[in-house]
């Protein structure tokens, strides 16, 4: 699997995301500058969490209209898988790629913790190394992880199956508890209607590792590099 | 000539910012405060000289960049 991640100013943790991806595909991602337009040859394009353009005006909003993106749709379009995380769920969000809107956190605080992801379906891409119904650790750090979007979206949505992960009860209960940043029906992740476009607030590359604390996060790449192995 | 444009959370979109000026407003005395709502005011300096015309653009760019259309309205006015 040959991966890419796009670095927009203002991004920080392209390096975790750089060290996960390297550790499930055994070769190390492609950095690729937001002034880049050229994309081709990759398998896999990540946009990582940060504070791209310090989130003016409104977070993921710049970045949506840098030039980088329409490379990234065209990626898109032609079936290419994309994972965006925190900041980079909510640039996807931005430029229209998944539908809805990331709010100020309902508490209004920023959360810098862990949260526990209940994995919807284990048969997608980005998935398909967990169980259906598994949870695992992640942690989160946003001011801006509320996930909005009409009656009607959020239904097509489940009737879709595209709502792949949510915030849950270490014993995977669905709890408004469990759901810090009020998100609507505890959404942490969605994915494209072809399922190879992937958002997700929390940080499941900031588990890894023994050494970071855990590996709950490490399925979901290995996941995506089995999926994409060629 | 500039155009003014007021970006507001829609409706029935939670406001947690509004919320909280709401309360810390009741804290400090104020009787009688409803609903609070939050929102921000962008003003752009445009060569256009034609008020329709400058409206116009400003409206596009709001849809394009300046507005969140999922979750905010806009409303854009043109001061000389």
């Amino acid at each position: 699997m040959k991966a890419g991640i796009v670095v927009f100013p203002g991004i920080n943790r392209e390096r975790d995301m750089a060290i996960a991806l390297e550790r499930s595909a055994g070769r190390a991602p492609r950095m690729v500058w937001h002034r880049e337009s050229d994309l081709s040859g990759l398998d896999l394009v990540v946009i990582p969490g940060g504070f791209s353009y310090g989130d003016y005006l409104r977070c993921g909003a710049m970045a949506a209209q840098s030039p980088i993106m329409g490379a990234i749709r065209a990626h898109a379009a032609r079936g290419g898988h994309v994972l965006g995380v925190c900041n980079g769920f909510q640039i996807l969000i931005e430029a229209g790629l998944l539908p809805g809107a990331l709010l100020r956190n309902q508490g209004l605080r920023f959360l810098a913790m862990d949260c526990h992801l209940k994995v919807e379906r284990a048969d997608t891409d980005f998935t398909r190394h967990y169980q259906a119904g598994e949870v695992f650790r992640a942690p989160m750090a946003h001011g801006d992880g509320n996930y909005f979007a009409d009656a009607a979206t959020l239904d097509r949505l489940e009737g879709e199956g595209r709502v792949i992960f949510r915030y849950a009860t270490p014993t995977g209960e669905i709890t408004p508890e469990a759901n810090r940043n009020g998100s609507q029906r505890n959404i942490a992740g969605i994915a494209s209607e072809n399922l190879r476009v992937l958002g997700l607030m929390p940080h499941p590359e900031d588990l890894v590792d023994p050494l970071m604390g855990g590996e709950d996060g490490k399925p979901l790449f290995d996941s995506i590099c089995a999926a994409l192995a060629a | 000539m500039k155009a003014v444009v007021t970006v507001m959370l829609k409706n029935g979109v939670l406001d947690p910012q509004g919320k909280a000026i709401g309360q810390a407003l009741s804290g400090l005395g104020f009787d009688g405060v409803g609903e609070v709502r939050a929102g921000k005011v962008i003003e752009v300096e445009l060569a256009e000289t034609d008020p329709a015309k400058a409206k116009a653009a400003a409206e596009e760019m709001a849809r394009k960049l300046l507005a969140n259309t999922v979750i905010e309205s806009f409303k854009v006015e043109i001061a000389a």
